[in-house]
């Protein structure tokens, strides 16, 4: 039974970029425990031999042409950004 | 032709438009009006009259201008807010796609309209389509128009679709769109006593709708009837080059194949369904819906689907590992939300508090899962695993068909609606439990389909459930058409709001 401690919460949390209070860690950590303890049903089936699926329709991947098809829309595609400036996107400085 | 436009069946609203008895315009305004009036369902959250009158209109020219006409120009349809609707607010239902208006159209809903067919506005939903109930919406859960007698405790309508379901429901519209993952157009279906199909993996394009776990999505139609949902898949369905997992298959006329008989149809009863503690009222619904297509003249065969007690925790690992990767876009920088940043915060914090104040808490919680069990150390022990497991799911499936199997009859949920926020203390798990017997069919990509069969000891809708072979959505539909009839199911709910 593996249990999620509060340190492990914390870096999950990290690692999918969302704030979480420290307050609120215990309890996101019970959740998660819950949710795994589930999961670990799996356990009790035998898989050895089985290849994992990767696609749920026997099918190949069609390949396209590798080219330009579309462009020249600057404005459309900066039209729902929270900050745009000077035709970029604005984000607070990332490099000193 | 004047009273109750909104209640017709697409396939006579289709009838009627051809023969010229009832024009686009006037079945909108119909629907328009009762929007208007049903306000306290919560279903439509953005509402798009303008667009709506102007595509009645030209569907009117069309239909006066005669030609060949498709099923669907100048129905009224509603549309799910994970739809990318051009111009349109398209959030699914999310705080963090507040004011996103996008500058394209899904290929589902740009099928939809250049077959005619009218967008009435945008559905409410379950966020980002994670939830069975409709509580985790941005914009307040949608409410389902049954009630159980003599009480008015209000009920959810299902989820994720279940703005769809009850609009649907309700009268508001003619069909809508749903969107399927884990059961998100089937449970809310069998919660409103209406009809929906996920069809197979690949039939319907999924560009242009956002993405939850792009290895189980499938949109579909919702509606209030079998043949009315065979109409609108015929416009939903197609080969689309932007969707690499798209089938290039012929999309069949599948109204066409509702031929009615079903004689000789072998149709599967799968022992591992028949759950601990199932009500009783589901029991009968399940036996009386094999009486039902045995005197159709279907064979009915009991089968063994031994992975079936895996399906959900498989499904909740592989869901929550694709939403944590698909919903890494949610950053705060290209559209949407961004949260206000204090002196000296930089671009992490800026992802950090945009996600924790764009994102509620289940979406969070199954972004935080997923990344679990995807991080180094736990890859292979959780989602190998699930994967090797899905892949077992999907091979008893195809051990039934190969056994000569037609379809599978099995409840669509282990109950009725039950009320909003009656869940709210449960664990998240129970919550979960809902999909129990939709789920499997996601894993399986196979197509699946929810009608209404009868109603419970306080009058509220109950649904059974079909899973068919790959690809033969149109079968699938002629045995759900056949159970339909044979069942009867009539009732409407009764107008309160």
């Amino acid at each position: 039974m593996s249990r999620i401690d509060t340190e492990t919460a914390r870096r999950v949390a990290s690692l999918s970029r969302i704030a979480v209070p420290d307050a609120q860690l215990p309890a996101l950590a019970g959740e998660l425990s819950d949710i795994l303890t589930f999961m670990e049903q799996l356990n009790e089936v035998d898989v050895d031999g089985v290849e994992p699926m990767t696609s749920v329709t026997p099918m190949r991947l069609k390949r396209r042409t590798d080219e330009v098809t579309d462009g020249g829309m600057q404005a459309r595609v900066l039209s729902n950004a929270p900050d745009a400036r000077e035709g970029f996107f604005a984000v607070p400085k990332v490099v000193e | 032709m004047a009273q109750d436009l909104n209640w017709l069946s697409i396939a006579d609203a289709r009838d009627a438009l051809h023969r010229g008895e009832v024009t686009s315009v006037e079945l909108t305004e119909a629907c328009l009006a009762e929007i208007e009036g049903a306000g306290a369902l919560n279903a439509f959250v953005h509402h798009t009259p303008e667009i709506a009158r102007a595509a009645a209109e030209a569907a009117d020219a069309r239909l006066r201008a005669g030609g060949d006409v498709p099923a669907m120009c100048g129905i009224p349809v509603g549309i799910k807010d994970l739809f990318c609707t051009k111009g349109v607010p398209s959030q699914a239902a999310s705080r963090i796609l507040s004011g996103f208006r996008p500058e394209y159209e899904s290929t589902v809903s740009q099928q939809m309209a250049d077959a005619g067919a009218v967008m009435l506005g945008k559905l409410n939903m379950d966020e980002f389509a994670m939830g069975s109930s409709n509580e985790t919406s941005v914009y307040g859960p949608a409410v389902n128009p049954w009630r159980r007698q003599g009480s008015e405790t209000p009920l959810t309508p299902g989820g994720s679709s279940g703005g769809s379901a009850a609009a649907v429901a309700a009268g508001l519209c003619l069909g809508a769109t749903g969107t399927d993952t884990g059961g998100s157009i089937r449970q809310p279906a069998a919660f409103t006593g209406t009809v929906g199909i996920k069809p197979t993996y690949g039939r319907c394009s999924r560009w242009g709708i956002v993405a939850f776990a792009s290895s189980l999505d499938q949109a579909g139609p919702m509606a209030r009837s079998v043949r009315d949902c065979a109409i609108m898949l015929g416009a939903m369905a197609g080969h689309d080059p932007k969707d690499s997992t798209s089938a290039d298959l012929p999309v069949p006329d599948f109204e066409a194949l509702l031929s009615g008989d079903i004689r000789g149809k072998r149709i599967g009863i799968p022992r591992e369904y028949r759950m601990e503690g199932m009500p009783e009222a589901i029991e009968k619904l399940w036996s009386d819906g094999a009486d039902m297509l045995r005197g159709a003249g279907a064979e009915i065969v009991d089968i063994s689907l031994p992975h079936t007690k895996y399906a959900l925790p498989a499904y909740y690992v592989i869901a929550p590992a694709e939403a944590s990767s698909n919903l890494a876009r949610y950053d705060g920088v290209r559209y949407g939300h961004r949260a206000k940043l204090a002196a000296g915060d930089g671009i992490t914090e800026m992802y950090e508090k945009t996600r924790a104040e764009g994102f509620g808490a289940e979406v969070q919680r199954r972004v935080m899962i997923g990344t679990y069990v995807l991080s180094a150390g736990f890859y292979d022990a959780y989602y190998n695993r699930a994967r090797k497991v899905r892949t077992l799911i999907k091979r008893d499936f195809e051990e039934a068909f190969a056994a000569g199997i037609d379809a599978i009859l099995t409840p669509a949920t282990p109950s009725a609606a039950f009320g909003l926020g009656e869940m709210t203390d449960s664990d998240p798990v129970e919550m979960y439990l809902n999909d129990v017997f939709t789920v499997p069919a996601n894993l399986a990509g196979l197509p699946a389909v929810a009608l209404p069969t009868g109603l419970d000891a306080r009058g509220l809708p109950l649904g059974m459930h079909l899973i068919g072979r790959p690809w033969e959505e149109g079968d699938l539909l002629n045995v759900a058409g056949v159970l339909e009839s044979a069942a009867g199911f009539v009732s409407k709910p009764a107008k309160w709001w």
